[in-house]
């Protein structure tokens, strides 16, 4: 790596994500038009072919999302993006990818819901149907990044996080990170790495795609590679090929959630604003986050030991860092753009022990810092 | 017929996965059969070919075959076929669908596949009915014809498969039987020759459902009829629309020299000769970055 300065450049967010991928080496891209997420196909289409990758417009996002599970089983880094409507129509896929332990990246640049919604507004949505909008038992992992430079730096992550555990991953973007223009200092080469997919190293004939040999992750070999296999959405055996065995169903589906849910803590990441001294913690994520910090920073001046635990990581959840502040809160705030998604998720952390009171909107408008400030004011009797 | 079992049994998988799941007498068994001995007249070796399907008795297929294999969900057996021939034009990507599987469910995505004209292989096996579920009525069930949905008569209007192929404008469509079953290899096999998307629909037999409903009681009575009702594509030509009625048309229907997706992307991408608007700036920085700088063309 040269040491040449930073690369700044003023982009949006949808760039930076476009442009990350490409820094992850995506080989592949299949997507569907959909706002706010257009740009991210289009800039996919244009730059691609200079480094050897494919793009292709599908008819719509249930195959586009099948498309980047075919490529990524034939070897391809893989990579979809879509919003709210597209993203219900990839349920089906995303659940396949669970259970065939596929990896693939799906952005999820949300918009205002239900339907059709709000197609030009942001919302923080999707937070649960990113967890559970697939049927059947299955975990998942999703990052939401809170500035334009963490597109560009999460979608390296996902494209990363997907061939480590073997696993669709989701970047939960909104509409405003989406949008947003602001000068990004882009990381120099060399202070991220790009995880490859492991592969087998089996004798011909004793490759298992799907089991772990001991290891947490199986290898996956390439279609077209020196193993042939067999891939299903039906409950598989360590063979791939379908069962009805209790305890092979009993094994594929807890390895599938076990894989990431034992790992949520070490997959937690954060960022903290002034939580040392904190008595009221604002846990947000996503632009909601960036709003709470100016909050935190107003109600400090007036004497609220206020703090923004800023979650990275959204799925899986772990509340490791909120048990170890458990003991100093006397108010958790969740402020989010939908009627209460992640709150849930604090409050069975939480059991009772810290007061929590979730901030929503839906009107399809980010929150203005006083909007938090006086909510916060309000509950703690200012 | 021994050395031809024979040739298809080197392409099976091992014992565990058989029996098949389909009744006795199915006809998706001579499909199977069939398409083995298609590849293996073309001398693909078993690592240069994927299968892929999608849900129903069709969707069992590629269990059986000792490929790289793939059984994706319900109708989309096509997209994922697409990720894949994308990611690794070496492979040669063959799919096997029924007919509510291609036409019903994954209609969407038949057509769009039609026109796009990826250099790959869709079998379409057109039992008329959905066998796995019990016998409901599909795309491809005649109307007036019985299943366990349309238990007075099919009150809808049926797909022709391979019109429909032709309409959407895939660059080759040919159509048989099980009955046909020379044939049915032979097309197959032209039909993986050729240079971009090919469709081969199969008329299937479903004895248990669509024969049982409809006064076909076993396969025999099924084989008959496709028989009976099998015109080649020469003599359809001269027969009037009254006279070719309830039957079918079977070989070549279309075949024609169309540019392939792959092969015109590629070369999109070679005449590119200055960087695009979108990373101009960063170019430098893509440069920079692992594996970029040697993928970086321009």
């Amino acid at each position: 790596m040269s040491n040449d300065k930073p690369n700044t450049q003023v982009l949006q967010g949808n760039e930076a994500a476009a442009i990350g991928a490409l820094a992850g080496g995506l080989d592949f891209f299949a997507g569907y038009p959909i706002t706010p997420s257009s740009e991210i196909a289009e800039i996919m289409s244009r730059t691609l072919p200079l480094v050897g990758g494919r793009f292709i417009q599908m008819e719509d996002e249930i195959a586009s999302m099948a498309a980047i599970i075919g490529a990524s089983l034939a070897g391809a880094r893989s990579m979809t993006a879509t919003s709210g409507p597209g993203f219900s129509l990839m349920q089906e896929h995303l659940g396949f990818a669970c259970l065939a332990e596929v990896p693939c990246v799906v952005v999820n640049v949300q918009r205002a819901g239900p339907s059709t919604g709000l197609p030009t507004q942001p919302a923080q949505q999707d937070i649960m149907q990113t967890r559970w909008g697939t049927h059947g038992d299955h975990a998942i992992i999703a990052l939401a990044p809170s500035s334009v430079r963490e597109c560009f730096t999460m979608t390296v992550d996902c494209l990363n996080l997907a061939e480590l555990y073997r696993t669709p991953v989701v970047l939960l973007m909104d509409e405003v990170i989406g949008h947003m223009r602001e000068s990004v200092a882009f990381p120099q080469a060399g202070t991220f790495s790009l995880d490859i997919r492991r592969e087998p190293s089996h004798g011909l004939g004793d490759y298992c795609p799907f089991d772990e040999c001991g290891e947490v992750i199986a290898p996956l070999s390439p279609y077209g590679g020196e193993y042939r296999f067999h891939v299903t959405g039906l409950t598989h055996d360590k063979r791939g090929f379908p069962t009805m065995v209790p305890e092979e169903v009993v094994h594929k589906i807890h390895h599938i959630v076990e894989k990431i849910e034992d790992d949520a803590d070490s997959l937690a990441r954060y960022e903290e604003y002034m939580v040392d001294d904190a008595e009221v913690l604002l846990y947000a994520y996503g632009s909601s986050a960036r709003v709470a910090k100016s909050s935190v920073r107003s109600l400090r001046e007036e004497g609220i030991k206020a703090g923004l635990l800023r979650a990275k990581t959204i799925w899986p959840f772990s509340a490791k860092r909120l048990e170890e502040l458990v003991g100093q809160l006397s108010l958790i705030v969740v402020p989010e753009m939908n009627l209460g998604q992640y709150v849930q998720e604090v409050e069975r952390a939480m059991k009772g022990r810290v007061p929590i009171r979730h901030l929503g909107r839906v009107d399809g408008h980010l929150f203005v810092p006083d909007q938090i400030s006086d909510f916060v004011r309000k509950e703690v009797g200012r | 017929m021994s050395r031809e079992i024979e040739t298809a049994r080197e392409y099976l998988r091992p014992a565990k996965k058989l029996p098949t799941v389909w009744c006795p007498g199915c006809g998706l068994g001579i499909i199977m059969s069939a398409m083995v001995r298609a590849i293996h007249r073309l001398g693909f070796e078993k690592n240069d070919v994927a299968v892929v399907s999608g849900i129903g008795c069709t969707g069992r297929m590629p269990a059986y075959v000792d490929f790289n294999t793939l059984h994706t969900t319900h109708g989309r057996a096509l997209a994922f076929a697409t990720g894949l021939k994308l990611a690794r034009p070496s492979l040669n990507v063959i799919t096997a669908m029924g007919d509510g599987d291609a036409l019903a469910i994954g209609g969407n995505h038949f057509i769009h596949s039609c026109r796009r004209n990826i250099n790959m292989t869709a079998i379409v096996a057109n039992n008329c009915i959905y066998g796995m579920t019990g016998g409901q009525y599909s795309p491809t069930t005649p109307h007036g014809k019985r299943g366990t949905t349309a238990p007075y008569g099919n009150p809808e209007h049926e797909f022709d498969c391979a019109k429909l192929a032709v309409g959407a404008g895939a660059s080759f469509v040919a159509r048989t039987s099980v009955y046909h079953v020379r044939e049915l290899e032979k097309l197959i096999a032209k039909a993986i020759e050729h240079r971009g998307f090919s469709v081969v629909e199969v008329m299937a037999n479903c004895h248990t459902s669509y024969g049982r409903m409809n006064k076909f009681a076993t396969p025999v009575d099924m084989l008959r009829w496709m028989k009976d009702s099998a015109v080649s594509v020469a003599r359809a030509k001269d027969m009037s629309e009254e006279e070719l009625e309830g039957k079918f048309t079977r070989g070549v229907i279309r075949e024609r020299r169309m540019p392939e997706f792959i092969e015109v992307y590629d070369q999109l991408g070679e005449k590119l000769t200055e960087t695009p608007a979108a990373i101009a700036g960063v170019k430098k920085l893509l440069e920079s970055y692992d594996r970029m700088a040697d993928r970086l063309k321009v």
